[in-house]
């Protein structure tokens, strides 16, 4: 791989960056064909991270022919590499990224102002491909704002509060802060935002409902949406399902996915409500715990061939997951221990206490091109059925 | 606002007497040569000169010329004493050390010689308060024999480009590791960390580089940890020479200018780090 990031884009570059570091510890990076993939996931797996930046964001993208090339590193080297984030735009004039395979090393050189260069070395591990399923068409309600509209209203919140719950009517949206406990309910100051619908760009809510979520993602991307300026779409449906956030423009996608607290109650009343659109989820004699139930399946496996040309399919269909994933296992000839493993630890310990669906996921060598963030192209959603995988 | 309270009787005591109109700008340059708390005071009739120490591989100076002081009396031709630098320093903010213009603290610093606790009396809107610190007895500084004839390299660089990159210095790396040479790379700083390594590279005809006299490839490498609070005074200063001796010691001298325009120098000595074979 070899890429030129100049002017302004480098400071998108490293507030992007900056934004997957309050996902998780480590960077993904994959240059495909349809342009550099960034990823992150946290440690329990609730919540995941994309940017794609299209060969046109760059001034040159070339990437090696021949096997897909994927590796991981410590967020935190890379953030190094950006560390003044606040004079960036004004020092750097060009960026180039550069990937040394046989010396395991991924170079990014600054050519800043006054003639000084500074070149950044960092070891790199191979990795699986990082790939959360969703789909953003599956989703009941979609939202779009600018981004201030949502800074201000997380402004409200103190920094440690960790997760927010949204609720929506036909229009209005709430915003308050979530207390775990009952008991603590009363001590607990309690925070509650109205947004009407007006304020936003798009409103669009087809199912009355309310999720919880954690803050800290969300003020990740607001960060990079705000100093970019980009409208943030929001999707979301049922409790236990994840939430989609995304930003958009021609040469840059990013895409949010943080899991969402199931509620037992609220589960049961929303299947029923929601019975015409989504079939209610399998009946669960595994674990009858209710954060298996809304797992989003992450697909690990090696696929060689292109999968990234069949439609979206409808989400949530057991039979298409079970399916999908034997089709997958069949077409994997690396399908290593280690992911294995991984997936069951993913899936048996799953976020504990909180109650947190985990996104369930995977490595999806994806064959050349278009897998990334429009994973949807490639993978069929296979919420709730997750489990049916792995037994 | 002097202090100009004091009887001349008792002014005759001291052997001594330094004013100071902002007690700032005697602080501020102090707290570039903070990483220790023993400092050895020399004054002179050119002015005082601050020097603290770190296991014998790091030597700081801080150089306050005579004029910079509103009052410099000094009666004989040197005076030496030691004192705990912190607290000198708590004192000189002892009001609180309030940046707000047009209210500063006054400094009259007395000393009556050998075994003589240094008094400072310190003066802020209206308020006096007056510290005595107990004096040690001066240690000698540690000689670095760094000759200017034994120079190597010298490169002159205007602070802002250096301060950008040590505060970005990779702090997992054992060592700052320093190059200069008369080809390429002609001056980098490079760090090898856990993450991978860096440089940052000066080419000669940067404008930030004022002076660039190498006339041989050396590359050493100096603890990290020694050289960590040179950046204080990095931070302070707007111009600074990087030269290496041939025996690879560093120095690094600061021009610092203070509140009121008047120019301080701060100087840094620092040891090669020996596991490294020269070339």
């Amino acid at each position: 791989m070899d890429c030129v990031v100049t002017g302004g884009n480098v400071k998108v570059l490293a507030k992007a960056i900056h934004s997957l570091s309050r996902i998780g510890d480590e960077l993904y990076v994959e240059p495909q064909e349809d342009g550099l993939a960034l990823r992150s996931v946290n440690s329990s797996r609730s919540a995941y991270a994309c940017f794609l930046f299209a060969p046109l964001f760059f001034s040159r993208y070339t990437i090696p022919s021949g096997p897909a090339f994927r590796c991981k590193m410590a967020i935190k080297s890379v953030q190094a590499v950006f560390r003044s984030l606040a004079t960036l735009e004004k020092t750097v004039e060009k960026c180039h990224i550069e990937l040394d395979e046989q010396k395991n090393r991924l170079t990014f050189t600054l050519h800043c102002k006054h003639g000084l260069m500074k070149t950044h070395n960092l070891s790199f591990q191979d990795s699986e491909s990082l790939q959360a399923v969703f789909d953003k068409d599956s989703y009941a309600n979609v939202f779009r704002s600018h981004p201030r509209l949502l800074v201000d209203t997380v402004v409200h919140f103190s920094p440690s509060l960790e997760e927010v719950t949204v609720s929506v009517s036909d229009d209005q949206m709430w915003v308050k802060n979530h207390v775990e406990d009952e008991a603590d309910r009363s001590k607990a100051m309690l925070t509650e935002l109205c947004l009407a619908s007006d304020e936003f760009d798009n409103f669009s809510v087809q199912v009355h409902n309310s999720v919880t979520f954690c803050l800290k993602e969300l003020r990740g991307l607001l960060v990079f949406a705000e100093s970019t300026g980009l409208p943030i779409s929001m999707y979301f449906d049922e409790p236990g399902r994840p939430v989609v956030l995304s930003v958009t423009d021609s040469v840059l996608e990013g895409n949010f996915v943080l899991a969402t607290l199931s509620d037992d109650t609220d589960q049961r009343k929303n299947n029923t409500k929601r019975a015409r659109t989504t079939p209610p989820p399998a009946p669960d004699d595994f674990m009858n715990d209710d954060m298996d139930s809304y797992l989003i399946a992450m697909d690990t496996s090696i696929m060689p061939g292109p999968s990234a040309s069949r439609p979206p399919s409808p989400p949530l269909v057991n039979s298409t997951c079970l399916n999908h994933t034997a089709a997958a296992n069949h077409r994997t000839r690396l399908h290593s221990e280690e992911e294995d493993e991984e997936e069951e630890t993913v899936d048996s310990c799953g976020p504990p206490n909180k109650k947190f669906c985990s996104l369930f996921f995977g490595s999806v060598l994806p064959p050349s091109s278009q897998m990334t963030t429009q994973p949807l192209t490639g993978q069929e959603v296979l919420a709730s059925d997750s489990e049916d995988d792995v037994q | 606002m002097p202090l100009s309270t004091q009887s001349q009787g008792e002014d005759e005591q001291y052997v001594l007497v330094a004013s100071l109109d902002h007690a700032r700008n005697l602080s501020n340059i102090l707290k570039a040569i903070t990483f220790k708390d023993h400092a050895i005071f020399n004054a002179t009739p050119n002015g005082l000169k601050v020097t603290v120490e770190d296991s014998k591989c790091l030597q700081a100076n801080a150089f306050i010329q005579s004029k910079i002081f509103q009052e410099f009396t000094i009666k004989e031709d040197m005076v030496g004493f030691q004192v705990n630098l912190t607290v000198l320093l708590d004192c000189l903010n002892i009001f609180g050390g309030s940046t707000t213009p047009g209210v500063s603290t006054a400094l009259r610093m007395c000393y009556k010689g050998y075994g003589y606790p240094l008094t400072l009396f310190l003066e802020e809107g209206g308020v006096v308060t007056v510290c005595k610190i107990n004096t040690q007895e001066p240690e000698e500084p540690v000689d670095f024999e760094f000759c200017s004839t034994n120079v190597t390299n010298k490169v002159i660089l205007q602070s802002e480009s250096l301060k950008e990159a040590f505060s970005e210095l990779d702090m997992t790396s054992e060592v700052l590791q320093i190059t200069m040479s008369p080809s390429q790379p002609y001056f980098r700083l490079s760090t090898f960390g856990n993450s991978g390594n860096a440089h940052y590279d000066y080419p000669k005809d940067s404008d930030m580089m004022e002076l660039f006299k190498c006339t041989k490839t050396q590359t050493n490498r100096y603890k990290m940890s020694l050289l960590k609070p040179s950046t204080k005074a990095l931070a302070l200063s707007c111009k600074v020479s990087v030269r290496t001796d041939s025996r690879g010691f560093l120095s690094l001298q600061y021009l610092v200018r203070n509140d009121d325009g008047q120019i301080c120098f701060v100087e840094y000595y620092c040891c090669p780090d020996e596991d490294v074979a020269e070339d």
